[in-house]
Protein backbone atom coordinates (compact mmCIF):
# COMPACT_ATOMS: atom_id res chain seq x y z
CA UNK A 1 0.00 0.00 0.00
CA UNK A 2 1.18 3.05 -0.74
CA UNK A 3 -0.01 7.11 0.24
CA UNK A 4 -2.31 7.31 -2.94
CA UNK A 5 -4.16 4.15 -1.41
CA UNK A 6 -4.16 4.88 1.31
CA UNK A 7 -5.95 8.39 1.09
CA UNK A 8 -8.54 6.16 -1.29
CA UNK A 9 -8.69 3.72 1.48
CA UNK A 10 -10.06 6.53 3.91
CA UNK A 11 -12.06 7.97 0.98
CA UNK A 12 -13.69 4.72 0.92
CA UNK A 13 -13.88 4.38 4.80
CA UNK A 14 -15.89 7.61 4.76
CA UNK A 15 -18.46 7.19 2.33
CA UNK A 16 -19.09 4.35 4.82
CA UNK A 17 -22.54 5.31 6.26
CA UNK A 18 -21.43 4.01 9.70
CA UNK A 19 -18.59 5.92 10.04
CA UNK A 20 -18.98 9.21 7.89
CA UNK A 21 -17.27 12.10 6.59
CA UNK A 22 -16.23 12.83 10.25
CA UNK A 23 -15.37 9.56 10.75
CA UNK A 24 -11.89 9.68 9.84
CA UNK A 25 -9.83 11.97 11.04
CA UNK A 26 -6.97 11.55 9.19
CA UNK A 27 -4.80 9.53 7.27
CA UNK A 28 -0.74 9.66 7.59
CA UNK A 29 1.64 8.11 5.33
CA UNK A 30 4.97 7.86 6.91
CA UNK A 31 7.84 6.09 7.08
CA UNK A 32 6.35 3.59 4.37
CA UNK A 33 3.55 2.96 7.23
CA UNK A 34 -0.88 3.76 6.42
CA UNK A 35 -1.73 5.08 9.67
CA UNK A 36 -5.26 6.01 10.08
CA UNK A 37 -6.64 7.91 12.54
CA UNK A 38 -10.59 7.65 13.33
CA UNK A 39 -12.83 8.47 16.27
CA UNK A 40 -13.48 5.90 19.27
CA UNK A 41 -16.63 5.67 19.30
CA UNK A 42 -16.17 4.20 15.34
CA UNK A 43 -13.68 1.97 16.24
CA UNK A 44 -15.95 -1.13 15.88
CA UNK A 45 -17.45 0.26 12.32
CA UNK A 46 -13.56 1.21 11.11
CA UNK A 47 -12.59 -2.44 11.77
CA UNK A 48 -15.22 -4.14 10.62
CA UNK A 49 -15.38 -2.40 7.08
CA UNK A 50 -11.48 -2.84 7.03
CA UNK A 51 -12.47 -6.30 7.82
CA UNK A 52 -14.50 -6.41 4.06
CA UNK A 53 -11.52 -4.98 2.41
CA UNK A 54 -9.46 -8.31 3.50
CA UNK A 55 -7.81 -6.85 6.80
CA UNK A 56 -9.28 -9.96 8.26
CA UNK A 57 -6.02 -10.32 10.99
CA UNK A 58 -5.32 -7.81 13.84
CA UNK A 59 -2.06 -8.49 14.76
CA UNK A 60 -1.66 -5.47 17.66
CA UNK A 61 -3.30 -3.65 19.88
CA UNK A 62 -1.25 -1.35 21.94
CA UNK A 63 -1.37 2.19 23.91
CA UNK A 64 0.26 5.04 23.86
CA UNK A 65 0.51 7.88 26.17
CA UNK A 66 0.93 11.33 23.92
CA UNK A 67 1.90 13.39 27.14
CA UNK A 68 1.73 16.43 27.29
CA UNK A 69 -0.14 16.79 24.04
CA UNK A 70 -4.06 16.67 24.06
CA UNK A 71 -6.02 14.27 23.47
CA UNK A 72 -3.57 12.56 25.99
CA UNK A 73 -3.97 8.71 25.28
CA UNK A 74 -4.07 6.62 22.18
CA UNK A 75 -4.45 3.40 21.12
CA UNK A 76 -3.40 1.43 18.06
CA UNK A 77 -4.55 -1.06 16.04
CA UNK A 78 -2.45 -3.23 13.57
CA UNK A 79 -4.65 -4.71 10.91
CA UNK A 80 -2.94 -7.50 8.19
CA UNK A 81 -4.52 -8.14 4.49
CA UNK A 82 -2.47 -11.93 4.47
CA UNK A 83 -3.68 -12.16 0.59
CA UNK A 84 -2.19 -9.26 -0.59
CA UNK A 85 0.03 -8.57 2.63
CA UNK A 86 -0.37 -5.36 3.59
CA UNK A 87 -0.84 -4.10 6.70
CA UNK A 88 -2.56 -1.03 7.68
CA UNK A 89 -2.76 0.74 11.17
CA UNK A 90 -5.86 2.56 12.96
CA UNK A 91 -5.48 4.60 16.22
CA UNK A 92 -7.80 6.58 17.96
CA UNK A 93 -6.83 9.46 20.45
CA UNK A 94 -8.51 9.23 24.16
CA UNK A 95 -9.39 12.04 26.49
CA UNK A 96 -7.21 11.66 29.94
CA UNK A 97 -10.00 12.29 32.03
CA UNK A 98 -12.65 9.85 30.19
CA UNK A 99 -10.45 7.15 28.77
CA UNK A 100 -13.33 4.91 27.34
CA UNK A 101 -13.33 3.01 23.97
CA UNK A 102 -15.64 0.46 22.70
CA UNK A 103 -13.98 -3.23 23.08
CA UNK A 104 -13.32 -5.18 20.07
CA UNK A 105 -13.06 -8.19 21.84
CA UNK A 106 -16.47 -10.52 20.79
CA UNK A 107 -15.55 -9.40 16.85
CA UNK A 108 -11.72 -9.88 17.22
CA UNK A 109 -10.76 -12.55 20.55
CA UNK A 110 -7.24 -11.86 19.74
CA UNK A 111 -8.23 -8.34 21.40
CA UNK A 112 -8.85 -9.91 24.40
CA UNK A 113 -5.60 -10.15 26.35
CA UNK A 114 -4.65 -6.92 24.63
CA UNK A 115 -7.13 -4.35 25.13
CA UNK A 116 -6.69 -6.23 29.17
CA UNK A 117 -2.91 -4.91 29.07
CA UNK A 118 -4.10 -1.44 27.43
CA UNK A 119 -6.60 -1.03 30.78
CA UNK A 120 -3.82 -2.12 32.99
CA UNK A 121 -1.18 0.06 31.84
CA UNK A 122 -2.87 3.09 30.77
CA UNK A 123 -6.40 3.13 32.46
CA UNK A 124 -8.61 2.87 28.93
CA UNK A 125 -12.05 1.49 29.90
CA UNK A 126 -12.97 -0.57 27.08
CA UNK A 127 -16.57 -1.00 27.13
CA UNK A 128 -18.28 -4.21 26.28
CA UNK A 129 -15.29 -5.63 27.41
CA UNK A 130 -15.76 -9.55 28.99
CA UNK A 131 -13.51 -9.67 31.68
CA UNK A 132 -11.41 -6.19 31.75
CA UNK A 133 -9.11 -6.57 34.59
CA UNK A 134 -5.24 -5.99 35.09
CA UNK A 135 -3.49 -8.04 33.54
CA UNK A 136 0.12 -7.92 34.32
CA UNK A 137 0.18 -5.82 37.50
CA UNK A 138 -1.01 -7.41 40.75
CA UNK A 139 -5.04 -6.98 41.18
CA UNK A 140 -4.64 -4.54 43.63
CA UNK A 141 -2.44 -2.26 41.98
CA UNK A 142 -3.13 1.63 42.05
CA UNK A 143 -2.22 3.81 39.00
CA UNK A 144 -1.78 3.03 35.16
CA UNK A 145 2.30 2.63 35.43
CA UNK A 146 3.04 3.01 31.57
CA UNK A 147 1.69 6.54 31.32
CA UNK A 148 3.94 9.08 31.16
CA UNK A 149 3.36 10.78 34.24
CA UNK A 150 3.59 8.00 36.31
CA UNK A 151 6.77 7.94 38.76
CA UNK A 152 9.85 6.20 37.78
CA UNK A 153 11.23 4.40 41.39
CA UNK A 154 9.86 5.31 44.54
CA UNK A 155 7.68 2.29 44.73
CA UNK A 156 7.22 0.68 48.05
CA UNK A 157 8.38 -3.10 48.27
CA UNK A 158 5.78 -5.57 48.56
CA UNK A 159 5.54 -8.54 50.80
CA UNK A 160 7.89 -7.19 53.47
CA UNK A 161 5.72 -8.82 55.85
CA UNK A 162 7.94 -11.29 56.77
CA UNK A 163 11.12 -9.69 57.26
CA UNK A 164 13.09 -10.69 60.48
CA UNK A 165 14.11 -7.47 61.93
CA UNK A 166 16.57 -9.76 63.98
CA UNK A 167 18.57 -10.44 61.04
CA UNK A 168 20.91 -7.67 60.94
CA UNK A 169 18.91 -4.79 59.91
CA UNK A 170 19.00 -1.73 62.81
CA UNK A 171 15.63 -1.32 64.19
CA UNK B 1 -10.74 -29.45 11.42
CA UNK B 2 -8.71 -32.76 12.51
CA UNK B 3 -11.61 -34.75 12.02
CA UNK B 4 -11.83 -34.46 8.68
CA UNK B 5 -8.68 -36.43 8.09
CA UNK B 6 -9.35 -39.86 7.65
CA UNK B 7 -5.38 -41.11 8.19
CA UNK B 8 -5.56 -39.45 11.68
CA UNK B 9 -8.54 -40.88 12.91
CA UNK B 10 -7.85 -43.44 14.55
CA UNK B 11 -5.14 -42.51 16.65
CA UNK B 12 -7.28 -40.19 18.40
CA UNK B 13 -7.61 -39.81 22.27
CA UNK B 14 -10.53 -37.89 22.22
CA UNK B 15 -11.72 -37.71 25.65
CA UNK B 16 -14.32 -40.00 27.21
CA UNK B 17 -18.05 -39.30 26.69
CA UNK B 18 -19.97 -38.87 29.47
CA UNK B 19 -22.19 -42.37 28.07
CA UNK B 20 -18.82 -44.34 28.23
CA UNK B 21 -18.11 -42.77 31.80
CA UNK B 22 -21.62 -43.90 32.79
CA UNK B 23 -20.22 -47.62 31.39
CA UNK B 24 -17.21 -47.81 34.10
CA UNK B 25 -19.43 -46.62 36.84
CA UNK B 26 -17.37 -43.39 37.15
CA UNK B 27 -19.80 -40.98 35.91
CA UNK B 28 -21.10 -39.48 39.16
CA UNK B 29 -17.70 -38.56 40.56
CA UNK B 30 -16.77 -37.01 37.43
CA UNK B 31 -19.86 -34.77 36.88
CA UNK B 32 -18.29 -32.65 40.58
CA UNK B 33 -15.90 -29.96 39.02
CA UNK B 34 -12.78 -29.67 40.52
CA UNK B 35 -10.30 -26.89 40.23
CA UNK B 36 -7.00 -27.16 39.93
CA UNK B 37 -4.21 -24.57 40.59
CA UNK B 38 -0.64 -25.29 38.32
CA UNK B 39 2.21 -23.21 38.44
CA UNK B 40 3.09 -20.66 38.75
CA UNK B 41 6.15 -22.95 39.70
CA UNK B 42 6.04 -26.15 38.09
CA UNK B 43 9.00 -27.24 36.04
CA UNK B 44 5.86 -28.04 32.84
CA UNK B 45 5.19 -24.69 33.09
CA UNK B 46 8.37 -23.18 31.10
CA UNK B 47 8.66 -20.23 33.27
CA UNK B 48 6.43 -18.63 35.64
CA UNK B 49 2.91 -19.24 34.28
CA UNK B 50 0.13 -19.73 36.27
CA UNK B 51 -2.98 -21.61 35.14
CA UNK B 52 -6.25 -21.61 36.94
CA UNK B 53 -7.77 -25.59 35.53
CA UNK B 54 -11.04 -26.60 35.16
CA UNK B 55 -11.25 -30.37 36.02
CA UNK B 56 -14.25 -32.89 35.53
CA UNK B 57 -12.49 -36.10 36.29
CA UNK B 58 -9.33 -36.36 34.44
CA UNK B 59 -10.92 -34.06 31.72
CA UNK B 60 -10.30 -30.16 31.42
CA UNK B 61 -13.50 -28.23 31.35
CA UNK B 62 -11.68 -24.84 31.46
CA UNK B 63 -8.47 -23.80 31.77
CA UNK B 64 -7.24 -19.80 32.49
CA UNK B 65 -4.18 -18.38 32.49
CA UNK B 66 -3.09 -16.20 34.83
CA UNK B 67 0.15 -14.37 34.36
CA UNK B 68 2.28 -11.32 35.21
CA UNK B 69 4.66 -12.58 37.75
CA UNK B 70 8.11 -11.83 35.85
CA UNK B 71 6.60 -8.63 34.64
CA UNK B 72 9.58 -6.35 35.32
CA UNK B 73 8.04 -3.28 33.36
CA UNK B 74 11.08 -3.27 30.97
CA UNK B 75 8.89 -1.58 28.40
CA UNK B 76 8.77 1.55 31.08
CA UNK B 77 12.65 0.81 31.53
CA UNK B 78 13.02 1.20 28.09
CA UNK B 79 11.44 4.97 27.84
CA UNK B 80 14.14 5.93 30.69
CA UNK B 81 17.09 5.08 28.06
CA UNK B 82 19.13 6.46 25.16
CA UNK B 83 17.92 4.45 21.90
CA UNK B 84 21.13 2.60 22.22
CA UNK B 85 21.03 2.22 26.01
CA UNK B 86 17.21 0.58 24.87
CA UNK B 87 18.53 -1.75 23.14
CA UNK B 88 20.24 -4.38 26.13
CA UNK B 89 16.69 -3.90 28.03
CA UNK B 90 14.49 -5.13 25.61
CA UNK B 91 16.89 -7.70 24.73
CA UNK B 92 15.99 -9.26 28.13
CA UNK B 93 12.19 -9.73 27.25
CA UNK B 94 11.72 -13.00 25.43
CA UNK B 95 15.02 -14.39 27.25
CA UNK B 96 15.45 -17.42 24.55
CA UNK B 97 15.14 -15.47 21.06
CA UNK B 98 17.58 -11.63 22.30
CA UNK B 99 18.14 -11.13 18.91
CA UNK B 100 14.98 -11.19 17.54
CA UNK B 101 14.04 -8.71 20.24
CA UNK B 102 16.75 -6.24 19.52
CA UNK B 103 15.73 -6.75 15.54
CA UNK B 104 12.67 -5.64 16.46
CA UNK B 105 13.58 -2.41 18.19
CA UNK B 106 16.19 -1.42 16.35
CA UNK B 107 14.61 -2.36 12.65
CA UNK B 108 11.51 -0.01 14.03
CA UNK B 109 13.97 2.89 15.31
CA UNK B 110 15.87 2.50 11.78
CA UNK B 111 12.02 2.63 10.61
CA UNK B 112 12.01 6.30 12.29
CA UNK B 113 15.09 7.43 11.00
CA UNK B 114 14.52 6.58 7.70
CA UNK B 115 18.21 5.31 8.00
CA UNK B 116 19.52 2.35 5.08
CA UNK B 117 21.38 -0.63 7.05
CA UNK B 118 24.65 -1.51 4.68
CA UNK B 119 23.89 -5.12 2.89
CA UNK B 120 26.69 -6.92 5.05
CA UNK B 121 24.54 -6.18 8.42
CA UNK B 122 21.52 -7.29 7.31
CA UNK B 123 23.62 -10.80 5.83
CA UNK B 124 25.01 -10.62 9.65
CA UNK B 125 22.07 -10.03 11.56
CA UNK B 126 20.01 -12.54 8.88
CA UNK B 127 23.01 -15.13 10.41
CA UNK B 128 22.81 -14.25 14.23
CA UNK B 129 18.82 -14.18 13.69
CA UNK B 130 18.56 -17.90 12.00
CA UNK B 131 21.44 -18.84 14.58
CA UNK B 132 18.85 -17.79 18.11
CA UNK B 133 16.09 -19.41 16.17
CA UNK B 134 18.17 -22.59 15.78
CA UNK B 135 19.13 -22.34 19.57
CA UNK B 136 15.14 -21.50 20.49
CA UNK B 137 14.20 -24.23 18.93
CA UNK B 138 16.55 -26.34 20.51
CA UNK B 139 15.68 -25.05 23.65
CA UNK B 140 11.81 -25.87 22.77
CA UNK B 141 12.69 -29.22 21.73
CA UNK B 142 14.25 -30.39 24.51
CA UNK B 143 12.61 -29.25 27.34
CA UNK B 144 8.62 -30.39 25.52
CA UNK B 145 10.40 -33.28 25.25
CA UNK B 146 11.30 -33.26 29.23
CA UNK B 147 7.64 -32.77 29.31
CA UNK B 148 6.29 -36.04 27.33
CA UNK B 149 9.14 -37.96 29.50
CA UNK B 150 11.99 -38.27 27.55
CA UNK B 151 15.17 -36.74 29.09
CA UNK B 152 17.93 -37.95 26.66
CA UNK B 153 16.74 -35.79 24.11
CA UNK B 154 17.20 -32.85 26.02
CA UNK B 155 20.73 -33.33 26.77
CA UNK B 156 21.05 -33.56 22.92
CA UNK B 157 19.48 -30.68 22.01
CA UNK B 158 21.55 -28.40 24.84
CA UNK B 159 24.87 -30.09 23.50
CA UNK B 160 23.86 -28.15 20.16
CA UNK B 161 22.43 -25.44 21.58
CA UNK B 162 26.14 -25.16 23.51
CA UNK B 163 27.91 -24.59 20.68
CA UNK B 164 25.55 -21.78 18.97
CA UNK B 165 26.46 -19.86 22.80
CA UNK B 166 30.12 -20.78 22.05
CA UNK B 167 29.42 -19.06 18.05
CA UNK B 168 27.93 -16.53 19.68
CA UNK B 169 30.18 -15.88 22.57
CA UNK B 170 32.85 -15.62 19.22
CA UNK B 171 31.27 -13.39 17.39
CA UNK B 172 29.70 -11.17 19.82
CA UNK B 173 31.40 -11.75 23.22
CA UNK B 174 28.76 -12.86 25.10
CA UNK B 175 26.71 -16.14 25.34
CA UNK B 176 23.13 -14.50 26.15
CA UNK B 177 21.64 -11.25 25.44
CA UNK B 178 24.41 -10.26 23.34
CA UNK B 179 23.61 -6.66 22.07
CA UNK B 180 25.15 -7.42 18.81
CA UNK B 181 22.79 -5.88 16.68
CA UNK B 182 22.72 -2.13 16.64
CA UNK B 183 20.69 0.91 15.52
CA UNK B 184 22.18 1.27 11.80
CA UNK B 185 23.74 -2.62 11.46
CA UNK B 186 25.67 -4.55 13.75
CA UNK B 187 28.05 -3.93 16.70
CA UNK B 188 31.55 -5.86 14.82
CA UNK B 189 32.07 -7.71 12.00
CA UNK B 190 32.77 -11.13 12.96
CA UNK B 191 35.89 -12.43 13.60
CA UNK B 192 38.79 -14.35 11.55
CA UNK B 193 37.59 -17.96 11.50
CA UNK B 194 34.23 -17.59 12.75
CA UNK B 195 33.09 -18.94 9.18
CA UNK B 196 35.54 -21.67 9.45
CA UNK B 197 33.56 -22.38 13.15
CA UNK B 198 29.90 -21.70 11.63
CA UNK B 199 30.38 -24.00 8.66
CA UNK B 200 31.60 -27.02 10.65
CA UNK B 201 28.57 -26.50 12.94
CA UNK B 202 26.24 -25.93 9.73
CA UNK B 203 27.41 -29.43 8.48
CA UNK B 204 26.74 -30.80 11.63
CA UNK B 205 23.08 -29.92 12.43
CA UNK B 206 21.04 -31.28 9.92
CA UNK B 207 22.13 -34.95 11.17
CA UNK B 208 21.68 -33.89 14.77
CA UNK B 209 18.27 -32.42 13.38
CA UNK B 210 18.26 -36.36 12.03
CA UNK B 211 19.20 -37.86 15.14
CA UNK B 212 16.39 -36.14 16.63
CA UNK B 213 13.73 -37.35 14.71
CA UNK B 214 15.35 -40.92 14.92
CA UNK B 215 14.57 -40.58 18.54
CA UNK B 216 10.89 -39.13 18.42
CA UNK B 217 9.27 -39.01 15.24
CA UNK B 218 7.84 -42.43 14.79
CA UNK B 219 8.68 -42.54 18.74
CA UNK B 220 5.40 -44.65 20.17
CA UNK B 221 5.32 -42.86 23.16
CA UNK B 222 5.89 -39.27 21.42
CA UNK B 223 2.89 -40.17 19.05
CA UNK B 224 0.52 -41.22 21.65
CA UNK B 225 0.79 -37.86 23.19
CA UNK B 226 1.14 -35.47 20.73
CA UNK B 227 -0.73 -37.12 17.13
CA UNK B 228 -4.22 -36.02 17.11
CA UNK B 229 -4.59 -34.12 20.80
CA UNK B 230 -5.40 -30.62 20.89
CA UNK B 231 -6.10 -29.49 17.56
CA UNK B 232 -7.18 -26.21 16.70
CA UNK B 233 -8.13 -25.40 13.13
CA UNK B 234 -6.66 -22.22 11.12
CA UNK B 235 -9.90 -20.20 11.19
CA UNK B 236 -9.97 -20.40 15.32
CA UNK B 237 -6.19 -19.35 15.60
CA UNK B 238 -6.25 -16.46 13.02
CA UNK B 239 -9.19 -15.13 14.97
CA UNK B 240 -6.71 -15.38 18.32
CA UNK B 241 -3.99 -13.62 16.53
CA UNK B 242 -1.66 -16.78 16.46
CA UNK B 243 1.23 -16.69 14.22
CA UNK B 244 4.39 -18.42 13.87
CA UNK B 245 4.91 -22.24 13.93
CA UNK B 246 1.44 -22.52 15.90
CA UNK B 247 -0.98 -21.29 13.10
CA UNK B 248 1.98 -22.89 10.13
CA UNK B 249 1.04 -25.93 11.54
CA UNK B 250 -2.78 -25.63 10.80
CA UNK B 251 -1.50 -25.03 7.45
CA UNK B 252 -1.33 -21.75 7.08
CA UNK B 253 1.78 -20.63 5.19
CA UNK B 254 2.24 -17.33 6.18
CA UNK B 255 5.67 -16.19 7.65
CA UNK B 256 6.98 -12.66 7.53
CA UNK B 257 10.37 -13.76 6.78
CA UNK B 258 8.25 -14.62 3.07
CA UNK B 259 5.55 -12.55 3.25
CA UNK B 260 6.91 -9.23 4.30
CA UNK B 261 10.88 -9.86 4.10
CA UNK B 262 13.06 -7.34 5.88
CA UNK B 263 17.05 -7.41 6.68
CA UNK B 264 17.50 -8.95 2.66
CA UNK B 265 15.37 -12.38 4.03
CA UNK B 266 13.91 -12.06 0.10
CA UNK B 267 17.62 -13.18 -1.19
CA UNK B 268 17.61 -16.61 -0.04
CA UNK B 269 15.91 -19.78 -1.12
CA UNK B 270 14.17 -21.42 1.85
CA UNK B 271 10.86 -22.99 2.61
CA UNK B 272 7.87 -22.79 4.71
CA UNK B 273 7.03 -25.95 7.21
CA UNK B 274 3.29 -25.82 7.39
CA UNK B 275 1.34 -28.88 9.25
CA UNK B 276 -2.31 -30.06 7.81
CA UNK B 277 -4.15 -30.74 10.90
CA UNK B 278 -2.67 -28.13 13.23
CA UNK B 279 -2.85 -30.48 16.46
CA UNK B 280 0.27 -31.12 18.85
CA UNK B 281 2.75 -33.36 16.58
CA UNK B 282 1.93 -31.13 13.32
CA UNK B 283 3.16 -27.87 16.00
CA UNK B 284 6.15 -30.75 16.78
CA UNK B 285 6.96 -31.24 13.40
CA UNK B 286 6.81 -27.99 11.79
CA UNK B 287 9.47 -26.93 14.25
CA UNK B 288 11.57 -29.58 13.78
CA UNK B 289 11.58 -28.97 10.04
CA UNK B 290 12.35 -25.10 10.47
CA UNK B 291 15.72 -26.62 11.78
CA UNK B 292 16.54 -27.55 8.07
CA UNK B 293 15.19 -24.09 6.81
CA UNK B 294 17.46 -22.11 9.30
CA UNK B 295 20.92 -23.62 8.53
CA UNK B 296 19.85 -23.56 4.69
CA UNK B 297 19.42 -20.07 5.03
CA UNK B 298 23.10 -19.34 6.87
CA UNK B 299 24.35 -21.29 4.42
CA UNK B 300 23.46 -19.07 2.24
CA UNK B 301 24.20 -15.78 3.54
CA UNK B 302 27.37 -16.85 4.61
CA UNK B 303 28.69 -17.75 1.32
CA UNK B 304 26.49 -14.79 -0.45
CA UNK B 305 28.47 -12.09 2.59
CA UNK B 306 28.93 -9.32 0.39
CA UNK B 307 31.80 -6.79 1.15
CA UNK B 308 31.12 -3.60 3.17
CA UNK B 309 30.87 -2.17 6.33
CA UNK B 310 28.84 -3.52 8.64
CA UNK B 311 27.25 -0.74 10.39
CA UNK B 312 26.21 2.59 8.97
CA UNK B 313 28.53 5.33 8.19
CA UNK B 314 25.76 7.86 9.52
CA UNK B 315 27.95 9.01 12.45
CA UNK B 316 25.51 10.52 13.91
CA UNK B 317 23.83 6.92 14.62
CA UNK B 318 26.87 4.95 14.89
CA UNK B 319 29.95 5.25 16.83
CA UNK B 320 32.79 6.14 14.68
CA UNK B 321 35.46 3.34 14.52
CA UNK B 322 38.15 3.44 17.48
CA UNK B 323 41.21 4.13 15.71
CA UNK B 324 39.55 7.45 13.79
CA UNK B 325 39.38 8.71 17.72
CA UNK B 326 43.18 9.23 18.02
CA UNK B 327 43.13 11.53 14.47
CA UNK B 328 40.11 13.14 14.42
CA UNK B 329 38.66 16.07 16.34
CA UNK B 330 35.04 14.99 14.59
CA UNK B 331 35.69 11.56 15.26
CA UNK B 332 35.80 11.98 19.01
CA UNK B 333 32.61 14.76 19.18
CA UNK B 334 30.59 12.59 17.63
CA UNK B 335 31.58 9.88 19.71
CA UNK B 336 31.04 12.07 22.90
CA UNK B 337 27.73 13.08 21.68
CA UNK B 338 26.66 9.47 21.04
CA UNK B 339 27.71 8.40 24.25
CA UNK B 340 26.56 11.06 26.51
CA UNK B 341 23.42 12.26 24.77
CA UNK B 342 22.99 9.32 22.28
CA UNK B 343 21.32 10.11 18.80
CA UNK B 344 17.56 11.62 18.58
CA UNK B 345 15.37 10.63 16.29
CA UNK B 346 13.02 12.55 14.53
CA UNK B 347 8.72 12.60 15.76
CA UNK B 348 6.57 9.69 14.86
CA UNK B 349 5.64 6.64 15.26
CA UNK B 350 6.61 2.97 13.81
CA UNK B 351 5.97 -0.40 13.77
CA UNK B 352 8.19 -3.00 12.92
CA UNK B 353 7.44 -6.56 12.88
CA UNK B 354 9.73 -9.63 12.08
CA UNK B 355 9.07 -13.37 12.17
CA UNK B 356 10.34 -14.75 15.88
CA UNK B 357 10.67 -18.19 16.84
CA UNK B 358 7.41 -18.17 18.02
CA UNK B 359 5.43 -15.90 15.75
CA UNK B 360 4.91 -12.17 14.93
CA UNK B 361 7.43 -9.99 17.04
CA UNK B 362 6.16 -6.67 15.94
CA UNK B 363 7.96 -3.64 17.82
CA UNK B 364 5.96 -0.46 18.21
CA UNK B 365 8.55 2.70 19.06
CA UNK B 366 6.98 6.67 19.27
CA UNK B 367 9.87 9.05 19.17
CA UNK B 368 8.53 12.77 21.11
CA UNK B 369 12.62 14.08 18.74
CA UNK B 370 14.41 13.68 21.70
CA UNK B 371 17.11 11.21 22.77
CA UNK B 372 14.87 8.67 24.49
CA UNK B 373 11.72 6.65 23.33
CA UNK B 374 8.20 7.86 24.15
CA UNK B 375 7.28 4.33 24.21
CA UNK B 376 8.66 1.21 23.65
CA UNK B 377 5.46 -1.66 22.64
CA UNK B 378 6.46 -5.53 21.76
CA UNK B 379 3.78 -7.20 20.57
CA UNK B 380 4.94 -10.43 21.98
CA UNK B 381 4.02 -13.43 20.57
CA UNK B 382 4.02 -15.95 23.26
CA UNK B 383 1.52 -13.31 24.80
CA UNK B 384 -0.75 -13.43 22.02
CA UNK B 385 -0.44 -16.88 21.47
CA UNK B 386 -1.15 -18.08 24.83
CA UNK B 387 -4.90 -16.70 24.50
CA UNK B 388 -5.39 -19.66 22.23
CA UNK B 389 -4.50 -22.60 25.09
CA UNK B 390 -8.00 -22.33 26.74
CA UNK B 391 -9.26 -23.46 23.26
CA UNK B 392 -6.60 -25.96 22.31
CA UNK B 393 -7.13 -27.99 25.60
CA UNK B 394 -10.77 -27.78 25.97
CA UNK B 395 -12.05 -31.43 26.18
CA UNK B 396 -8.83 -33.48 26.48
CA UNK B 397 -6.93 -34.70 29.03
CA UNK B 398 -4.96 -32.99 31.47
CA UNK B 399 -1.88 -34.72 30.14
CA UNK B 400 -2.24 -33.58 26.76
CA UNK B 401 -2.70 -30.18 28.39
CA UNK B 402 0.93 -30.51 29.39
CA UNK B 403 1.88 -31.59 25.65
CA UNK B 404 -0.10 -28.71 24.51
CA UNK B 405 1.67 -26.01 27.09
CA UNK B 406 5.01 -27.64 25.92
CA UNK B 407 4.04 -27.63 22.06
CA UNK B 408 2.76 -23.87 22.98
CA UNK B 409 6.13 -22.75 23.15
CA UNK B 410 5.80 -20.28 25.73
CA UNK B 411 8.87 -17.65 26.85
CA UNK B 412 7.06 -16.42 29.99
CA UNK B 413 9.73 -13.45 29.79
CA UNK B 414 8.13 -12.27 26.62
CA UNK B 415 4.45 -12.55 28.21
CA UNK B 416 5.14 -10.42 30.65
CA UNK B 417 7.70 -8.01 29.88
Amino acid sequence: MDGAALLLLAKELRSNPAIGEEGVIAAEFRHNEPLLEVRPQLIRAVLADLRERGFRFLASVHGVDYYPEEPRLGVHYQLIDMVRRERVGVKVRLPVANPTLPSVTLQWPTANHQEREVYDMFGVVFEGHPDLRRILMPEEYEGHPQRRDFPVGGEPVIFTFNDTPELGTPE
Amino acid sequence: MASENPNREETFTFAPIAEQLEDWGGARESEELLTLNFGPHHPATHGVLRLVVTLQGEVVVSVKPLIGYVHTGIEKTAEQKSYWKAIPVVERMDYLSYFFNAMAFCGAVEKLLELEVPKRAQYLRVIHLELNRLMSHLVWLGTSALDLGAISIFWYCFRERESILDLFEFSTGQRMHTRYIQVGGVIEDIPRGFDKKLRKFLKEMPSRADQYAELLSANEIVLRRLRGTCPLDANRLLELGVTGPLLRAAGVPWDLRKAMPYSSYDDFDFKIPVGTVGDNYDRYAVRHAELYESVKIIEQALEGLPEGPHITTDRKVALPPRHELATSMEALIHHFKLVTEGFRVPEGEAYFAIESPRGELGCFVRSDGSSKPARVHMRDPSFVNLQALSDMVKGSYIADMIAAVAMLDPVLGGIDR
